[in-house]
């Protein structure tokens, strides 16, 4: 193992900067192409060579997008809104139900509670469109069409279960007796809960958190079929951009960078619970 | 608070409110989830009726018959057979991709942590805005890549546009978006085997190949086959990248599964076959998922075990 031979240690660097390559050009470039106009980007060859500007930036925070047939009107920051707006509820929510329910199937084994479980988790790989495409016949019914409320419903589909297993798993780390201790020292039960069990849990609920924000803010096709343009997350709200006739490219390449960058960072900051979580907490970090 | 204790017997309030806890607690939950569970029973309703948005006073229930006419309907097995293509070459590029990384990137050096963080990033972007940045980097006029094809004598090459050549475009994107999250696992699972077999077949002088196949790839199956189900049962029901990239297109090329009962819905308004195109394509996943969910927490359980 640890008489790598000269050729090796060659072949293995070319092949991790043929993977870096590979996996973080396309970030780049699209970074590279939200610094240019079209003037620059429609050159052929294309070049890394360029005087970056921030233009296309500031035009999607305006609104106000500039292109040859005249000035266009993109609500692009209300669509961003629309994604902090969902993806944040939609997790409070999600932690709010999910974390006791956790606590249930994790403490207090009950009837059924292995069913219900397993059904819960299920959700997460049924098709969505199964679900989606009668409750948009529903949801015009019951007034939720295009409403927040309707759409953070929704979402719940993919929060919940995420929450639900993952905190669970945390849950039953917490040694038994801590909480019996704590018990006979005469706390009530949701003392117990409050001041032993969350606590101790505590850094499995923000990494659940955390992922299902992730994921809440990728999710594309519970808004495509769902929400019309005023409730539109970025995923969804890029696409109906790039159709947009005259743009610049390099306001969508903008776009989609300031689309990625909350989730980029939010990964960067809470990389350590990221393979736990990613795994439904099958495999620690 | 805690001075309860004082003036009810501990014991028995205890006792009653044992029994219904985890029910209160749960019950939010489900039934937020309950609420979901009803349009899935919609759906089977809606597969067995002749139903089309624009004929209402034509429907009616047509029991098996959007089934059964899926037996003698190409489109339908276009659609079986694109999706399953899809599957197949995007979840065994990222296992051999995925696991040659893994492999790489083995050792706990700070280099290695650094590149497996950067790698993460891919799987940080939303599919459908990751098909948007491919999209861009194919364009016939100014795209990156299109450029470089025609550097190496592929003059023309139309990537996503080319129905011979949509589908590599497609499976690449998948590829790009979800071999970290295989390559992840997979570390996980290389870093967490015992070190003592490899320590003995360094003793002996085994030749490493030998190795790899005999006492790596054995031990790792467990997360292998984890990965592998849950990226078919992903794959499978791929929406979002190929909706983004072509809506299906070019043609019919790439209307698997989703994308097909998608436009099925909303553009020929035909409720009643797009209903029973899901229902098979749930069938599917939920076989998977079920050998899935079994494996997983087999393999949870022995990770807990060890840990």
């Amino acid at each position: 193992m640890e008489s790598t031979s000269l050729i090796e240690r060659i072949l293995r660097g070319i092949a991790i900067t043929v993977v870096i390559l590979f996996f973080m050009f396309p970030i780049f470039w699209i970074f590279l192409m939200s610094l240019q106009t079209n003037e620059t980007i429609l050159r052929v060859p294309p070049s890394m060579v360029f005087e970056p500007s921030l233009q296309n930036y500031r035009a999607l925070i305006t609104g106000q997008l500039e292109t040859q047939t005249g000035t266009l009107e993109i609500r692009f920051m209300g669509n961003l809104f629309n994604s902090f707006f969902l993806s944040t509820t939609s997790v409070a929510i999600g932690l709010l139900l999910g974390v006791p329910a956790a606590y249930a199937f994790a403490r207090l084994k009950f009837r059924g509670s292995e069913d219900i479980a397993f059904t819960l988790l299920s959700f997460r790989f049924a098709p969505p469109l199964l679900v989606l495409l009668p409750l948009t016949i529903y949801f015009q019914q019951i007034g939720l069409a295009n409403t927040y409320g309707g759409l953070i419903w929704v979402y719940q589909l993919i929060v919940l279960p995420l929450i639900l297993w993952i905190v669970r798993g945390y849950f039953e780390d917490i040694p038994a007796d801590v909480e019996y201790a704590y018990r006979i020292a005469g706390h009530d039960f949701w003392a117990t809960f409050r001041k032993i069990a969350l606590p101790l849990a505590g850094p499995g609920i923000a990494a659940a958190g955390l992922l299902a924000f992730i994921f809440a803010w990728n999710n594309f096709i519970f808004a495509l079929v769902l929400a019309s343009a005023d409730k539109q997350p970025v995923t969804v709200g890029a696409l109906a951009f790039i159709t947009a006739s005259g743009i610049q490219y390099g306001q969508i390449a903008a776009g989609i960078i300031l689309s990625i960058a909350p989730t980029f960072a939010l990964a960067l900051y809470a990389q350590r619970y990221l393979v736990e979580g990613l795994s439904l907490g099958a495999v620690k970090g | 608070m805690s001075d309860t204790s004082f003036n009810a017997p501990p014991r028995r309030r205890f006792k009653v409110s044992r029994k219904f806890l985890p029910y209160v607690l749960s019950l939010p939950a489900l039934l937020t989830c309950i609420g979901i569970l009803i349009p899935f029973f919609t759906a089977v309703w809606y597969s067995l009726q002749r139903y089309r948005l624009s004929q209402p006073w034509n429907r009616g229930f047509n029991w098996g018959e959007n089934y059964l006419n899926f037996m003698t309907d190409d489109a339908f097995w276009n659609t079986l057979q694109v999706s399953l293509t899809y599957a197949f070459f995007a979840v065994t590029a990222q296992l051999l991709l995925g696991l040659g990384i893994a492999l790489l990137l083995q050792k706990r050096t700070m280099f290695n942590n650094f590149v497996s963080i950067m790698l993460l990033m891919p799987l940080m972007t939303a599919p459908a805005l990751a098909a948007l940045m491919w999209k861009l980097m194919t364009n016939p006029g100014f795209g990156i890549l299109s450029y470089l094809a025609s550097l190496i004598g592929l003059e023309d090459f139309r990537w996503a546009s080319d129905p011979q050549t949509a589908m590599l475009t497609v499976v690449i994107v998948d590829v790009w978006v979800y071999t970290p999250f295989i390559m992840i696992l997979l570390l996980a699972g290389l870093r967490s085997l015992p070190k003592q077999p490899f320590e003995a077949a360094a003793l002996d002088g085994v030749p490493r190949l030998f190795v790899f196949w005999r006492i790596t790839l054995p031990m790792l199956t467990p997360f292998l086959l984890t990965a592998t189900l849950f990226r078919v049962i992903e794959s499978i029901q791929q929406f979002d990248i190929i909706y983004a990239m072509t809506q299906g297109g070019p043609g019919n090329t790439l209307t698997v599964f989703q994308v097909e009962a998608y436009l099925n819905f909303f553009q020929s308004t035909n409720v009643g076959r797009s209903a029973a195109l899901l229902m098979i394509l749930w069938a599917i996943t939920y076989v998977l998922s079920n050998i899935f969910i079994k494996n997983w927490l087999r393999l949870r359980e022995k990770q807990r075990g060890e840990a």
